[in-house]
């Protein structure tokens, strides 16, 4: 079933702040492999101008992704998460995320195509402060798969 | 200005099991095998969003700052396949520097490949130099 075209445009209500923990960014740092003192030491980011540890380029997908579950779950948008995979992702920053950071997201749905019998749908999440100081912008295309694929 | 030289990731069936904690994508794809095959993969996949994180470190490392990328973005165009192995598999990440800006700004296409198959495509990073 192609998806609801009408959700293009659309935006819901900003999300519950998300409380950025210094021992998350640590966590995620570990998982890819990044040793960057920033990341680790407090002293470490304080010395290039942060509060407290900084967080690596893709960490705000950790925010978003859960965000985002604001559209993909509308029974109405009719994806099914079951056939669906992650075609493109884009981050546009002011800023890195910094443990303390309380951040909000909105999000939108900016397209919705469809092309060789695959739907995409590009949403979009701005980043903000509680006090509403934008941190990143982020875009993610996802593809659900036609039926007749396997 | 230099460009990026290629750099590799080993990545594991651990690593998967690590990102997932850490990021909070637990899709069974990246780490049930019977889950990875019924729907068509060749088996357990990385998440693309790990291959991302992975260009992000290169392109850090590169730029000398963890906060130096001001715009990152890519297009995920194949899969790439983590055998249950102590080795798993290998991610090389590359990059070319594509402009200069008056405002300080450099730009990079990058390469990621896994298997010799390209991984990533569009992607491009944008950094301010310290």
């Amino acid at each position: 079933m192609p998806l609801d075209l009408s959700f293009v445009g659309r935006a819901w209500p900003p999300t519950e702040p998300y409380i950025v923990g210094r021992e998350k960014i640590r966590e995620f740092a570990r998982a890819i492999g990044a040793t960057d003192a920033e990341y680790h030491d407090p002293e470490a980011a304080r010395a290039i101008g942060y509060a407290d540890v900084v967080a690596p380029p893709t960490f705000p997908v950790v925010v978003t992704m859960t965000s985002s579950r604001q559209i993909i779950d509308d029974p109405d948008l009719g994806l099914d998460y079951s056939r669906v995979v992650h075609g493109d992702q884009r981050f546009k920053y002011s800023r890195p995320v910094v443990a303390g950071d309380a951040l909000v997201c909105v999000n939108s749905v900016d397209e919705i195509t469809q092309r060789g019998g695959h739907d995409f749908i590009t949403t979009r999440t701005e980043v903000t402060t509680v006090d509403g100081e934008h941190v990143v912008t982020a875009w993610s295309k996802l593809v659900q798969r036609g039926q007749e694929q396997s | 200005m230099t460009d990026l030289p290629p750099q590799t990731f080993r990545v594991t069936r651990a690593d998967l099991v690590r990102y997932a904690g850490a990021s909070g994508d637990f899709n069974p794809i990246h780490w049930s095998e019977r889950t990875a095959t019924q729907v068509g993969l060749p088996g357990v996949i990385a998440h693309g969003m790990l291959t991302m994180a992975l260009g992000g470190r290169a392109v850090t490392a590169w730029a000398g700052a963890p906060d130096a990328v001001v715009e990152y973005s890519v297009r995920f165009s194949r899969p790439v396949p983590v055998p249950d192995t102590d080795e798993g598999t290998e991610v090389v990440v590359s990059g070319v520097v594509k402009e200069v800006t008056d405002d300080g700004l450099t730009r990079l296409t990058l390469t990621a490949t896994c298997n010799g198959d390209k991984v990533l495509s569009m992607a491009n990073a944008t950094i301010r130099k310290r």
